[in-house]
């Protein structure tokens, strides 16, 4: 047994060789979660990582804790097995954004409404990578790609207000580039009894290098993107001299100290919707950080107090209650 | 009406009869299904062996009294052994005119006719698409035994009084119906009696009415001039136990429960509602005392995905679906098979291609089962052969499924899933445990999680939560032992000579294959699933006729049984019937080199007896 207490990001490498490509986003997010594993006081065998099929997915195989790395899309279901029977582990499903929002978009959603205490990690590289470079349901309209050579007619889904939408209880968004914030967000993500959806941009070298540079590039991040901290005030810029306002039917851009207060523990969840629908191409900035944070009872135990209660007041079953229940008759 | 005690006794003699079926068709807001199951119950409880058969439309109300509205139930109620539901009705109660349209024609000749003429006026006689009334046929009183009566009347007479509306009223008709059957085949009314008063609790006027109406019923037969005699048939010399009556699909919920329960293990079974399959998600949901859990999926895919995830965390996954469902849980069965992980995929067969037939049966996802997956991705296969059946077949696959870490099919089918009969209740000492402990190390070296025990071939199974034995699988090839990802290519082609061989060895775990009938002979009978009753009944009376016939009915379909090549070679002739195009037939040709004749049925309903019976004279003149 390891101790908990003890445990370092060197526990969680795991022998096999990281097959990424040089410069991919996936590395930090990988550093990223084996520190935030090392520092949760949780032991190294409760950990479940679970993917579906894409860069992404490949996750499990390089984090030495029970991983399965499933079938594409299907991973938040296989999730959904694992926590009901086993409600002690710590599960964590790694998707993309192929992976989680296109072939397995049902699983996502239904996971998302039933709050089944466990994390998802949804890599958006606004690409399909491991099938060579396809516009996936977070590609920008008009993109080029080898299955939109005149241009992708689709519009994207937003992660954010997919997520927003179908009920999920804890909504945040990182940067593969900003590990340090990424990692708050992940024990964030941890101490939520919830379901937790983490979406995290991040960047492919080979198919959609650059993504997000008008966002998170070292340049313009801080005039581009706004965290939203809880219990804290909507500032953001170089200076730390701006801060976002909610009027009745739009943001406004304010003084920082005329900035509201983000709270992301409404139950209605308006402004959070209202503030991650903004263009990334107009002048608000793109939201990072926790959009929801709302307490619900997780699946797994109202499924597990109705098996205790259901016991309680009809007796534990047995295979001779099984067999003799309902009418029955002798033959002598 | 004189009350009974003033009427004169018609007979004084009950006529005994050894063996009865009874056909109830009305539409589907009769209420015949219920009738019949009354009928069934109070016939269990007075030791009958019996049969069922009920035949309803996939629509939960079509228009009423339309012709594809039409709702059928039949039993066949014996003091013999008996095994199918039977072929012709001796008695059939017909609600209106599309039921009469629908039904007639599968009366024995002289048999009984009760017709409500309640619901044959012209419009009625209109939606059935008749242009005269059938009932003024002459001819019928020829062939048959008419009783004619307006039950709508005779409803309303009975429960005035009741406070009901008339609406309400006539939907007690079907419990009047029941009580004339009642009194011509001597069956108390208690035990519906009973029922009614327990189903109806939080509507007094709806029990009294019901109660009402059967008590009239059993009147009406009693003063009816045309119904002369009473008829009775004695209980059954069933083998000494306690009885209950199950369904298909109860009976083989009842058997994943001890299934899982001779495990050790707990029961996990996700699943999505599907007909006629969702019937084992209602059963087992309600075992909730005995630790199961059960989780309705977003669809099919996630109905199984969610099992697999359970097994992987240690419980026995189970799902279960029909057909179209199945076709949707394939890629995953190839990720099972691939994890080499136990999981139980029930199949209540129905007819097909696509949505078919969905109250109607077939046996034709056979071959589907057996090979209907991406590469090479061997399952076992085994289907029950009747509701009791279901019982052992869902034990035997939680055996097989957690000896050899493998995912198992059921292949069962809507007539079993519905079709109830008397079920002996085992002794629990009988039912012999295997106790599964998951893999907790201690082993020498590195875990292997793909090591292999050397007689089963099943890998360890150790389960998240198990300190030191930290691993990864998935649906990536992987090598042997170690199970790390592999694309080497003699690793990749010895992986799917033991995942094979591995399932190929369950067959060394089958007890002999049974015959029925002589060791060799002119014929053998080889069939699977439900087409047993229908089989054994069709060989006992060649039998009885001096031909040299024998019955083979297998369980384990995938892989085959190692002896059955050679008992079947035994016999000049083989038949196969079975409601498909000749599946199991194709495997005798593919596997044993052997040429069996097929008879093949796929009208969406059980083969009767005497279709099997008329092709095996056939084929021995």
């Amino acid at each position: 047994m390891t101790d908990a207490a003890t445990l370092t990001k060197k526990d969680f490498v795991s022998d096999q060789e990281v097959r990424w490509c040089p410069g991919c986003g996936d590395y930090a997010i990988l550093t990223g979660v084996q520190q935030v594993f090392a520092s949760l006081g949780v032991p190294k065998e409760k950990f479940v990582l679970i993917s579906g099929i894409g860069c992404s997915s490949r996750f499990p195989y390089y984090l030495d804790t029970y991983g399965f790395h499933t079938i594409h899309g299907r991973a938040p279901a296989l999730a959904t097995g694992v926590k009901i029977a086993n409600p002690d582990l710590d599960v964590w499903v790694v998707t993309g954004d192929g992976d989680g929002l296109s072939i397995g978009g049902n699983h996502l959603i239904h996971a998302m409404r039933r709050n089944l205490n466990i994390k998802v990690l949804l890599f958006n590289n606004r690409i399909y990578g491991l099938t060579k470079g396809q516009y996936s349901p977070t590609s920008e309209p008009g993109m080029k790609t080898p299955s939109s050579p005149f241009g992708s007619l689709d519009e994207p889904f937003n992660p954010i207000a997919v997520a927003l939408g179908a009920g999920s209880t804890f909504v945040a968004r990182g940067v593969d580039t900003r590990l340090p914030h990424l990692k708050e967000i992940l024990q964030a993500a941890h101490a939520h009894e919830g379901f937790a959806f983490v979406e995290i941009l991040q960047n492919c070298v080979i198919f959609n290098d650059g993504a997000f540079d008008h966002i998170a590039g070292r340049e313009v991040r801080d005039e581009r993107m706004v965290d939203l901290r809880p219990g804290e005030p909507l500032v953001f810029g170089k200076e730390g001299d701006k801060g976002l306002q909610f009027t009745p039917d739009s943001i406004e851009i304010v003084e920082a100290g005329e900035a509201d207060v983000w709270d992301p523990t409404r139950p209605v969840g308006a402004r959070a919707f209202r503030i991650c629908q903004g263009s990334e191409y107009e002048d608000l900035p793109v939201p990072v950080g926790i959009f929801r944070s709302v307490q619900r009872p997780p699946l797994e135990k109202l499924i597990h107090e109705q098996i205790k209660q259901a016991t309680e007041s009809m007796g534990e079953g047995s295979l001779e209650s099984l067999l003799a229940a309902g009418e029955t008759w002798k033959v002598d | 009406m004189a009350p009974a005690s003033e009427t004169e006794k018609k007979t004084d003699k009950k006529e005994r009869l050894e063996e009865v079926v009874i056909r109830l068709a009305g539409d589907s807001g009769d209420g015949m299904q219920l009738t019949g199951n009354q009928f069934t119950n109070t016939s269990a409880l007075l030791g009958n062996d019996l049969a069922t058969f009920p035949d309803y439309p996939a629509e939960i109300r079509a228009p009423a009294g339309s012709l594809p509205g039409v709702s059928g139930f039949q039993v066949r109620f014996s003091s013999k052994d008996i095994h199918t539901p039977g072929d012709a009705p001796d008695a059939m109660v017909v609600m209106n005119p599309a039921a009469f349209k629908t039904n007639i024609d599968d009366l024995k000749p002289g048999g009984l006719l009760i017709v409500n003429t309640g619901n044959f006026a012209e419009s009625d006689l209109k939606k059935a698409k008749y242009d005269h009334n059938p009932l003024e046929d002459d001819t019928l009183r020829e062939r048959f035994r008419v009783l004619e009566l307006n039950l709508n009347q005779a409803t309303l007479d009975a429960v005035e009084g009741s406070g009901l509306t008339s609406k309400n009223a006539l939907r007690c008709k079907n419990f009047l119906a029941l009580g004339i059957l009642y009194w011509i085949y001597s069956r108390p009314l208690d035990t519906t009696e009973k029922w009614i008063a327990e189903k109806f609790a939080k509507r007094p006027d709806i029990v009294q009415a019901n109660q009402m109406a059967l008590r009239a019923g059993h009147k009406i037969a009693d003063n009816s001039e045309l119904l002369q005699v009473q008829y009775e048939v004695l209980p059954a010399d069933l083998p000494e136990g306690t009885y209950r009556t199950v369904m298909g699909n109860s009976s083989l919920a009842m058997g994943l429960v001890a299934g899982s329960n001779l495990s050790g293990l707990t029961l996990f079974y996700g699943s999505y509602p599907i007909t006629p399959a969702s019937d084992l998600l209602h059963a087992l949901s309600r075992y909730k005392n005995h630790g199961v859990i059960t989780f309705q999926a977003e669809d099919e895919i996630c109905a199984i995905s969610s099992a697999i995830g359970a097994s992987y965390a240690g419980c026995i996954g189970m799902t279960g679906t029909s057909g179209p469902g199945l076709a949707l849980k394939t890629e995953a069965l190839g990720l099972a098979v691939s994890t080499e992980l136990p999981l139980v995929v029930v199949n209540v067969q129905r007819a097909g291609p696509s949505t078919g037939m969905p109250t109607k049966t077939e046996q034709a996802d056979l071959l589907f089962a057996i090979f209907g997956r991406n590469s090479e991705a061997p399952i076992p296969v085994l289907a029950p052969s009747t509701p009791t059946d279901c019982f052992s077949v869902g034990i035997e696959a939680v055996r097989i499924a957690v000896t050899y870490m493998t995912p198992v099919i059921v292949l069962s089918d809507l007539a079993l899933a519905n079709g109830a009969e008397p079920f002996r209740v085992p002794d629990v000492a009988d039912l012999k445990p295997f106790p599964v402990s998951h893999y907790k190390g201690g082993g020498e070296g590195d875990f292997d999680p793909f090591a292999r025990d050397p007689e089963t071939l099943a890998r360890p199974w150790a389960i998240p939560g198990t300190p030191g034995l930290e691993h990864r699988i998935g649906g990536l090839e992987k090598s042997e032992h170690a199970g790390n990802v592999s694309y080497d290519p003699h690793n990749h082609e010895r992986m799917v000579e033991l995942r094979e061989q591995k399932v190929m060895s369950i067959a060394d775990s089958y007890p002999a294959t049974e015959v029925h009938g002589p060791d060799s002979g002119d014929l053998v009978v080889l069939g699977w699933g439900s087409s047993y009753g229908a089989i054994r009944g069709a060989v006992d009376r060649s039998i009885a006729a001096g031909k040299k016939v024998a019955q083979v009915h297998i369980r384990n379909l995938w892989p085959l049984p190692n002896d059955l090549k050679d008992i079947l070679s035994r016999y000049k002739k083989i038949l196969v019937p079975e409601m498909n195009r000749g599946h199991l037939a194709h495997l005798l040709r593919s596997e044993f080199l052997l040429d069996p004749v097929k008879l093949s049925k796929v009208q969406g309903r059980p083969f009767p007896t005497s279709e099997i019976q008329t092709r095996i004279a056939e084929l021995l003149d």
